[in-house]
């Protein structure tokens, strides 16, 4: 085991993946030079070369149009967005291209590619350097969209990510990089895409999350511990493909489960897990599915009172679970 | 040279020493602890904003950039206003929403600056598409910058332009680097200007760091655009003083070159050279406006710091018209 932070997992497991496999190649924006604004590609470029990893002009279309075309002609690049924010002019190329050249080539070929976005707020970033993706992205068969939020998660699923056939969305919380830190198992550790992960057990209420909110979910569930009610908390750490058996399980347990999620709350992924567990598990329910999500605004406020009305928090989500407790 | 008038050539200065020290005093608040986020300082660069602005009315656009202080107050923005948008203000423009990269004043014609890299250039493509369908004689400018030209952006709007001839300018601010990204590496021709010729619009490279410079060419591409002939693009050579945002390691360049850059290419200390020795300023001139700039400057930090920090309770509002 060795301790590290979120962070320094994406680039030691990015590192040894690279040495491992010379068809891995790095494109991004300042991935080079600067070994990436978030430092995840420190080093790289004096070790592995220029050749692999390709600092680009700003031109996210296509940073991924030529990672995809690069997969396909036999590569394994990983797409860096510098911020999820600026995903939005690759969006065509992951959406209509990549995840579904498989299908239209009937199985003839794939596209073995990563693209990594580092995504959320809490970061004061304002407007355009907060955004949450994911929802855009787990709508789409034939992408892949995970979304793990410690050290060894991340470790175990972007290996797995990097040796997978198919496209992959790796959302990296940003406001977690750093301040969440854990131990990493040695040696070639994966963790297969798919499926969740009970990190907290508890027999009164069941809060399914991931990113920042999951740690908050985990903070709130010991808030709520010293009063007497135990939660069960279910890391979402894949959204496609989606563990439905793990949730299902989980939800039957307690009766009482609510979602927590920083993107808008309307058609998020909390809309998916709940449509789930009222489908298969209404009757072990006890009390409503609930949510808590973003609230309905365009994008993340600037200053620091308004970010935190927009942000998930520990007391907000223990608000809300002992609203689900006491249902 | 085309000859400028005194009172013009004195606003030239003065509107380039409110931005100076708009970023000095920024640069300070964020030191301070004042300032959330990020700060993209425009110091260098003034003589574009400034020479090309300088040909706009009111009611002329601009599209600007995550870079935008400086358009911003060359489109006539309130100093007040921006500093109390940095602070997270109800006072600021965007009521502490927005911060430093989303500052708009369309009163003046400014429809934002923008925290996406080539997000306002078919913006003020489409602005310009308006005065043509209206006839009206108004003319939208979308700066950018060297990176921002390499989005598929200024490309479909450059050939839209052309071949709907409407009255934009393309500014494209080459201040050397896109973050860490030099231009040499980003581009294989050395003049970005020559990507005109493909597009069918004049396409004319200007020495960003001499207003008059500036301030001649946006008079052709102005005064061409208002008449109906079209679109030019300028690519205007220039520099940033500060890193890519404030606190920027700048690994990608030297200190040697930034020095060289302020010691001889300075848009400040050039512009009060041509003012004094062609007799358009003297010194007491020079230092009477920067003393009223810096009494501007004081007001606005003031008024911003007077403000009420913007709460939440608003954030509702403005998702829809109604
Ligand atoms: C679509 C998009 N991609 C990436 C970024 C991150 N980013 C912010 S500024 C910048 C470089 C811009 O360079 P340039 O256009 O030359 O402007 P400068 O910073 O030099 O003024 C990048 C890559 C962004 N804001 N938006
Ligand atoms: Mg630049």
């Amino acid at each position: 085991m060795t301790e590290k932070s979120n962070v320094q997992a994406v680039h030691d497991t990015l590192l040894g993946e690279f040495r491992r496999d010379e068809r891995h190649i790095l494109l991004g924006e300042d991935v080079g030079v600067r070994g990436g604004v978030f430092r995840v590609s420190d080093g790289f470029i004096e070790e592995f070369g220029a050749d692999r990893i390709i600092d680009t002009p700003v031109a996210e279309s296509s940073i991924v149009g030529i990672a995809i075309g690069a997969a396909i002609g036999g590569l394994r690049p990983v797409a860096e967005m510098q911020f999820a924010d600026f995903h939005a002019p690759a969006f065509e190329q992951i959406v209509n291209e990549a995840a579904r050249m498989r299908y239209r080539s009937v199985g003839a070929f794939g596209v073995p590619l990563v693209i990594r976005m580092p995504w959320g707020g809490g970061v004061r970033g304002a407007l355009y350097h907060s955004q949450s993706v994911e929802a855009f992205y787990a709508h789409v068969p034939g992408l892949k969209v995970v979304a793990p939020s410690t050290p060894a998660d991340i470790t175990g699923m972007l290996r797995s990510a990097l040796r997978d056939a198919d496209p992959v969305v790796f959302l990296e919380h940003k406001a977690i990089y750093r301040s969440v830190k854990g131990d990493v198992p040695d040696g070639d550790y994966t963790i297969p895409l798919g499926p969740a992960d009970v990190k907290r057990e508890g027999a009164d209420i069941t809060v399914y999350a991931y990113g920042i909110s999951l740690h908050h979910a985990l903070a709130a569930a010991e808030r709520l511990a010293a009063d007497g009610v135990q939660a069960t908390v279910v890391d979402v750490r894949s959204l496609r493909p989606l563990d439905a058996e793990t949730v299902l399980r989980e939800a039957r347990k307690t009766g009482k489960c609510l979602i927590v999620y920083e993107d808008n709350r309307l058609f998020g992924a909390g809309a998916e897990i709940a449509a789930l567990i009222a489908e298969e598990a209404f009757e072990d329910l006890d009390a409503p599915v609930m949510r808590l999500g973003g609230p309905e605004i365009p994008a993340m406020p600037f200053n620091k009172p308004q970010e935190d009305w927009f942000m998930p928090s520990p007391e907000k989500i223990a608000v809300k679970m002992r609203e689900l407790a006491a249902y | 040279m085309s000859a400028l008038d005194r009172a013009t050539a004195l606003e030239l200065y003065r509107v380039m020493r409110t931005i100076r020290q708009f970023e000095a005093r920024a640069v300070q608040l964020f030191g301070e602890n004042k300032i959330w986020g990020t700060i993209h300082s425009y110091a260098g660069q003034e003589g574009v904003a400034v020479g090309v602005c300088a040909h706009l009315r009111d009611d002329d656009w601009i599209t600007s950039t995550h870079r935008g202080h400086g358009h911003c107050i060359a489109k006539g923005a309130d100093v007040g206003r921006m500093f109390a948008e940095l602070l997270g203000r109800e006072t600021g423009y965007c009521r502490g929403r927005g911060g430093s990269m989303h500052i708009a004043d369309t009163s003046k014609g400014n429809l934002g600056a923008n925290g996406i890299v080539g997000g306002g250039i078919p913006i003020a493509t489409g602005a310009a598409l308006t005065a043509t369908y209206t006839g009206s004689d108004r003319v939208a400018v979308s700066f950018f910058g060297d990176g921002g030209a390499n989005q598929g952006t200024l490309h479909e709007s450059m050939n839209l332009a052309a071949i709907w001839k409407l009255p934009v300018l393309f500014v494209c601010e080459n201040n050397q680097y896109a973050e860490t990204n030099p231009v040499k590496d980003a581009f294989a021709v050395e003049d970005i200007s020559l990507r005109a010729a493909g597009y069918g619009m004049p396409g004319v490279r200007v020495n960003g760091q001499d207003v008059r410079e500036t301030y001649r060419v946006a008079a052709d591409a102005v005064a061409r655009a208002r008449s109906g002939l079209g679109p030019t693009f300028i690519v205007a050579e220039t520099y940033r003083y500060e890193g890519h945002y404030y606190g920027d390691p700048q690994v990608y360049r030297t200190k040697d070159e930034i020095e060289d850059w302020r010691a001889k290419r300075d848009p400040l200390v050039i512009a009060r050279t041509w003012l004094t020795t062609d007799r358009l300023a003297s010194e007491a001139d020079l230092a009477r406006v920067d003393r009223e700039v810096d009494a501007e400057i004081e007001k606005g930090v003031a008024f911003a710091e007077a403000g009420e920090p913007a709460s939440p309770i608003r954030l509702p509002e403005d998702v829809y018209a109604g």
